[in-house]
């Protein structure tokens, strides 16, 4: 794996020569992440993000197993033990504020770091397998927040927990037996809490492991770049340890620096103020929302609002929520142009940023009352995002004229700094000097 | 092959969706959605100065002292407060004795179990009891009000605004809604989320709490006082929040400084 100028470890002190021999782990981190993994050079601040990724899994984790010891997943006591955190638990507040808008930080990173995916190709081939762990990821981290959302027992927990398991008894025939066996119950009570705790504390550590097949399946062609064209010799990369990992290392500062800043000052601004209310099976919230990080995908279920030649709406909706997921594990084979950079594709450069507006629109209507306006509107977003990955991309993907591609990765950074010299290396500091 | 059916896919997905659509701009055409009387009459709440605003904020140990006593004179009455324990009273700048007495004078008493009898007896509060839970018998459920703060939108704003909120129905309102009559036994309150409210006027006329240190008591201040109370009751470590994180983003903003600045460094021969 890799490319044949990569650095190799060589143990320096008899130490580290005994280690190498019997457990290579320091020869395994120094290719991963270390001078051994060549990288292209011209990587921008959007690839900072998969590093983010990991911080914000890691935090959680790290927060999350020492809420696990003060919380108790019980109906009776479950909403009254998280407010022993907040208030009688030595740095309790702290390490709940940071869980819970930890994750909005890792949903905001994983969006970014998606979007990013999507506008450079990182998609393509050779690396649709990573593009598929990462599709998977973002499912289990999804997973893993709702369940999560549901442990503090309050009246969005509880009713969110009742909305999303409802899901299920969409399913012909047999979707009520399916949801009351998920609940362990006919509606959520205790059963349902504690497995969903039990699944929630064991998620992060599955993510955590297909992360490891992401990275290792990074490892084979190498990161993609903002041209999107493959690395052709040494000068064209730069090895990840010092460069990326100084660049990360001022990335995930301002990383921590706006989560402080949520965290210290406005720790409740992106959470419901009703799941400060315990949760009551009696009293239905005015509105049931979920987390802002579902929105989207709440508008696209909620858009669905007529049955469609005989299939009832909700079973429509449910599909379509699902669906307007797992059609991204067909991306790679639905956008069949060889260009990868966005920056090099006019028109796809164009409905990408459709795209995003799009998915803002989506999540702003999933946020609001469903009221006849908003479901309009979702309705027309909605279309526009099923068209956009199953339509248009398929159709421009053949259609479209890329414009001249740069002939690599070192002519393109020169040319942009207005550099003349093509015979520089990358590292031209240590390289030997040719002239 | 896999585009033929996603096409295929995405034009069925459009059509649903199109003919939802086509039902959805038929229904506002036919049945035009009409405001009801909560769209137009109900009030955001009204701006509420208190010390614990902002990035510096922290609380005004004097304005909660006096709003433990509106709390305790009138809240009280129907509204428990369970979250909180009589030792937590220390952070408005009482003394332990002053606390044990506090507790030890607190009207409901805490309930025990005499495991010999059977019976359930009562013995007065200790400082580390929590406030003991209050029940009402009367029309609606006051809630627990320890995390009311933080259970509404804008939370301290609310309590201000629902206190001091009370009036007659406009007759705007019954001309435009003349179903909306407030149902007998609830009272109009515009800060409320369906205008009408169970809970009576708490706060009917100035003085109504003899401040122990003198501040003029109006129905206002009152109001006030109380909302930053219950504000504390909700989030009692605000303060060190605040000065926790003006530490930590100062360190972080160094950090990123010098972060920067080795990236730079690092950087320096290499055009990227």
């Amino acid at each position: 794996m890799s490319f044949p100028w990569a650095k190799h470890y060589e143990p320096k002190s008899g130490f580290t020569k005994w280690i190498d021999e019997r457990l290579p782990l320091p020869r395994l981190v120094y290719g991963a992440v270390g001078a051994g993994y060549p990288v292209p050079r011209n990587l921008n601040y959007f690839w900072n993000f998969g590093v983010l990724a990991g911080a914000a899994l890691a935090i959680q984790i790290v927060t999350g197993i020492v809420l696990a010891m003060h919380y108790a997943a019980n109906g009776g006591v479950a909403f009254d033990s998280v407010e022993h955190i907040m208030r009688d638990v030595n740095g309790g507040w702290f390490l709940r504020y940071a869980h819970a808008n930890g994750a909005s930080m890792f949903f905001v990173v994983v969006y970014i770091h998606i979007f990013r995916g999507l506008f450079y190709g990182s998609y393509k081939a050779p690396r649709e397998m990573i593009w598929l762990l990462g599709v998977t990821i973002f499912l289990l981290m999804m997973a893993t927040a709702f369940m999560g959302y549901v442990l503090p027992w309050g009246q969005m927990s509880f009713w969110g927990a009742q909305v999303i398991t409802g899901f299920f008894s969409a399913i012909p025939v047999v979707g009520d037996t399916i949801r009351i066996w998920l609940l362990g119950g006919y509606a959520p009570d205790d059963a349902a809490l504690n497995r969903f705790f039990s699944l929630h504390y064991l998620l992060p550590f599955v993510i955590a492991g297909v992360i490891i097949l992401h990275i290792w399946a990074l490892h084979i062609p190498g990161s993609n770049n903002p041209t999107g064209v493959d690395v052709k010799g040494e000068q064209d990369t730069v090895p990840f340890h010092p460069y990326y990992t100084a660049k990360d290392g001022f990335g995930l500062g301002v990383f921590l620096f706006i989560f402080a800043a949520l965290l210290f000052f406005a720790p409740n601004s992106l959470g419901h103020p009703d799941n400060y209310i315990p949760a009551n099976a009696l009293q239905t919230p005015a509105h049931i929302v979920p987390e802002w990080y579902f929105w989207p995908f709440y508008a696209i279920l909620r858009a669905f609002t007529v049955d469609f030649i005989g299939i009832p709406a909700k079973l429509l909706g449910v599909l379509a929520m699902f669906g307007s997921i797992l059609l991204l594990f067909f991306l790679p084979w639905l956008d069949s142009s060889p260009v990868r950079s966005a920056n090099y594709r006019p028109l796809y450069r164009i409905f990408f940023w459709v795209l995003v507006a799009d998915v803002l629109v989506l999540g702003w209507c999933g946020g609001s009352p469903a009221t006849p306006l908003y479901v309009i509107i979702s309705q027309i977003s909605a279309a526009y995002y099923f068209a956009h990955f199953l339509i248009i991309i398929p159709i421009i993907s053949r259609a479209e004229r890329p414009t001249p591609l740069p002939n690599s990765i070192t002519e393109a950074v020169l040319a942009k700094k207005g550099g003349t010299s093509p015979a520089h290396t990358a590292l031209s500091g240590s390289a030997v000097p040719a002239e | 092959m896999v585009r033929a059916i996603a096409i295929l896919i995405g034009a069925g997905f459009v059509a649903v969706l199109s003919w939802a659509l086509f039902w959805s701009i038929q229904g506002v055409i036919t049945d035009p959605p009409a405001p009801t009387a909560v769209d137009e009459f109900h009030l955001h709440p009204k701006e509420v100065e208190l010390a614990s605003n902002g990035f510096f904020g922290t609380y005004d140990q004097r304005q909660l002292q006096r709003g433990l006593q509106v709390y305790k004179e009138v809240c009280s009455n129907c509204h428990s407060l369970k979250h909180v324990a009589f030792r937590d009273l220390t952070q408005l700048g009482y003394s332990a004795a002053q606390l044990k007495k506090f507790a030890a004078d607190w009207s409901v008493k805490a309930k025990q179990f005499d495991p010999k009898s059977g019976d359930t007896t009562e013995r007065p509060n200790t400082p580390s009891d929590y406030f003991p839970t209050v029940y009402y018998p009367g029309t609606g459920n006051p809630p627990d009000l320890s995390l009311i703060t933080k259970a509404r939108h804008e939370g301290p704003a609310y309590v201000y605004s629902l206190l001091t909120g009370y009036r007659d129905q406009p007759a705007a309102l019954l001309k435009k809604f003349p179903d909306a009559k407030v149902p007998d036994g609830l009272y109009y309150n515009p800060y409320f989320a369906n205008l009408n409210i169970a809970m009576p006027p708490p706060l009917t006329q100035d003085g109504q709490v003899t401040y122990l240190d003198g501040t003029k008591s109006t129905v206002q201040q009152n109001a006030k006082d109380v909302a930053a109370f219950l504000t504390w009751a909700a989030e009692p470590n605000l303060p060190t929040r605040h000065a926790y994180g003006l530490a930590v983003l100062g360190f972080l903003l160094f950090f990123c400084i010098l972060a920067y600045g080795a990236y730079q460094n690092i950087w320096r021969d290499i055009k990227h």
